[in-house]
């Protein structure tokens, strides 16, 4: 998520020339702590702050107030050749940890699965692993690659391969790659990944990204909000693959 | 007196202009080792032999460099198999067969090899070369070692024919006109005699060869896969040294155990090219001395 912020830093400070805020990374848990020693005025949170860490907040005197600002969704693509069309998040995980290692395995044609994810540090790699495979390892025959590019172009040139790629990315892939649907329950329907599905709530893998700053927000900090809520922010939400919420 | 003062600082000034790599590469092997060093007691050395490696694993990280290290060496030493023939056979004929409008063709362009960026070649590997290995050997994935060895190989023959070139050119012509005048073909002579005698000098050119491929890093990092299995099949994916450190070094927490374990796949890294480059210079010492 931090280049997201970055990003909206960046364009936040060019459009306000008086405007100076510097962004770090380090993970939610870390923006949160801060937050709460007030060394920083807002934090990025991929999570909804734990009761724990609102009632030491409160403790403190620096309530919290909760924006969600995007959504995050990852889309799981096969080649366009693949006839397997939805899978669930059981398989998905079985899939992504080695359990299950052919196509027959999950109701398709005798073929190995090649799984693909990125880098491990990707911000899209540890939300799959914390969502999808319940931070269990993934499988050591995964490939690692340095870029959605290089996933969509492995997944379209290789019929047996899984990859995924963050929702933003899907639409700009071309034909040869499909997005599979997903089934949260073996009973439960598969949803196909879309802004509207997402939105929804009905898609599996998917989350809602918010700032936090401490209640009552000062005008700058609700400036700063009201422009990542508004058009601008958004449209930069969607550039950097995300879901936009307005 | 004033022009033995100007003497020695001149001496002075040219001596230190000279020791500058030397201090530069002790203080780079330093700072790799000050970085790297807190892993030594936690978690300790003895987790980079492991072959788990899980740097950001939620449950237990891994820290074992063994299948990045094989990743690296079955990379390396099949690229270095696919060039020596292109390489060797390239330089004999430039050196020997060749006339001089060929060989004023062909040396601009196996220079021209050796300067294509090797993101560009990545690129091209990427979209062009994994495919079609993906397709020649029935593979469920292009993205292999093998495919990294190509490309490796394209950027290490030109450094084999160049030096190659000149270990052969620099073979006293008394040689193969004592091999003529026994009756030998020309055939004979190339293979019996010019290439034994400068045989040491394309040992060296193949080691700073392997020196340059062991290294290299965006190509890799794009065509080989990147799974971090231990593997001597070519066909299957490997994750090398340089590739983990470009993947990884961008994102990670500074001074963290994961941070000092890619200083320590650098100081290995470092250490494998400096054998490289070692055995190369004794043995073209060796070959100088004829």
């Amino acid at each position: 998520m931090v280049h997201l912020v970055s990003a909206w830093a960046e364009r936040y400070m060019s459009e306000h020339p008086g405007a100076n805020i510097s962004v770090t990374g380090g993970g939610t848990g870390t923006g949160i702590s801060a937050l709460i020693n007030g060394t920083t005025d807002i934090c990025a949170a991929s999570r909804n702050i734990k009761p724990e860490e609102k009632e030491m907040a409160e403790k403190k005197r620096r309530p919290p107030v909760e924006f969600t600002v995007a959504r995050d969704a990852i889309a799981v693509i096969v080649n366009k050749n693949n006839p397997i069309s939805e899978l669930t998040l059981e398989q998905l995980k079985a899939i992504y940890t080695g359990a299950v290692t052919n196509w027959t395995q999950v109701g398709g044609p005798d073929q190995p699965i090649q799984v693909v994810s990125r880098e491990s540090s990707s911000g899209t790699y540890a939300f799959f692993q914390e969502h999808v495979l319940q931070n269990e390892d993934y499988v050591a025959t995964a490939q690692l690659l340095p870029a959605t590019a290089a996933i969509v172009q492995a997944i379209s040139s290789e019929p047996w391969s899984i990859g995924y790629v963050g929702l933003g990315y899907v639409a700009g892939a071309g034909g040869s790659i499909k997005a599979i649907g997903i089934k949260t329950r073996d009973a439960s329907p598969a949803v196909g990944a879309s802004e509207e599905t997402v939105l929804s709530g009905a898609y599996g893998i998917s989350r809602a990204l918010f700032l936090y700053a401490v209640e009552p927000a000062t005008p700058s900090i609700q400036a700063f909000v009201d422009f990542c809520t508004g058009p601008e922010g958004q449209r930069i939400v969607r550039e950097t693959g995300y879901v936009a919420v307005r | 007196m004033s022009s033995w003062w100007k003497e020695a600082i001149i001496k002075w000034l040219l001596r230190a202009c000279a020791s500058t790599s030397i201090l530069i590469v002790a203080l780079i092997f330093l700072f790799l080792l000050k970085e790297a060093g807190p892993f030594a007691r936690e978690p300790g050395l003895g987790s980079l032999l492991s072959t788990r490696w899980a740097p950001v694993s939620p449950k237990v990280p891994g820290f074992g460099i063994v299948p990045l290290l094989t990743g690296s060496l079955l990379v390396t030493g099949l690229a270095t198999v696919i060039a020596i023939p292109f390489g060797v056979i390239g330089a004999v004929f430039i050196s020997e067969v060749a006339g001089r409008r060929e060989r004023e063709f062909l040396k601009p362009f196996i220079e021209l090899l050796a300067s294509i960026p090797s993101v560009v070649l990545g690129f091209f590997g990427l979209v062009v070369l994994a495919p079609a290995v993906r397709q020649a050997f029935q593979l469920s994935t292009g993205l292999t070692a093998l495919t990294g060895s190509l490309l490796l190989a394209l950027m290490a023959i030109p450094t084999i024919v160049s030096i190659s070139e000149d270990a052969i050119r620099s073979v006293p012509a008394s040689y193969k006109e004592a091999s003529m005048a026994l009756g030998a073909s020309r055939l004979q002579t190339i293979w019996r005699v010019t290439v034994p005698a400068a045989l040491s000098g394309i040992i060296a050119a193949i080691m700073l060869g392997m020196g340059r491929v062991v290294g290299e890093t965006m190509a890799v990092l794009m065509v080989t896969g990147n799974s971090a299995v231990v593997t001597l099949d070519p066909f299957r994916s490997v994750r090398t040294m340089t590739a983990t450190i470009a993947a990884e070094m961008g994102e990670v927490t500074f001074h963290s155990t994961h941070y000092q374990s890619l200083f320590w796949i650098g100081i290995v890294l470092l250490l494998v090219t400096f054998t490289f480059n070692l055995i190369a210079q004794r043995v073209l010492a060796r070959y100088r001395n004829f």
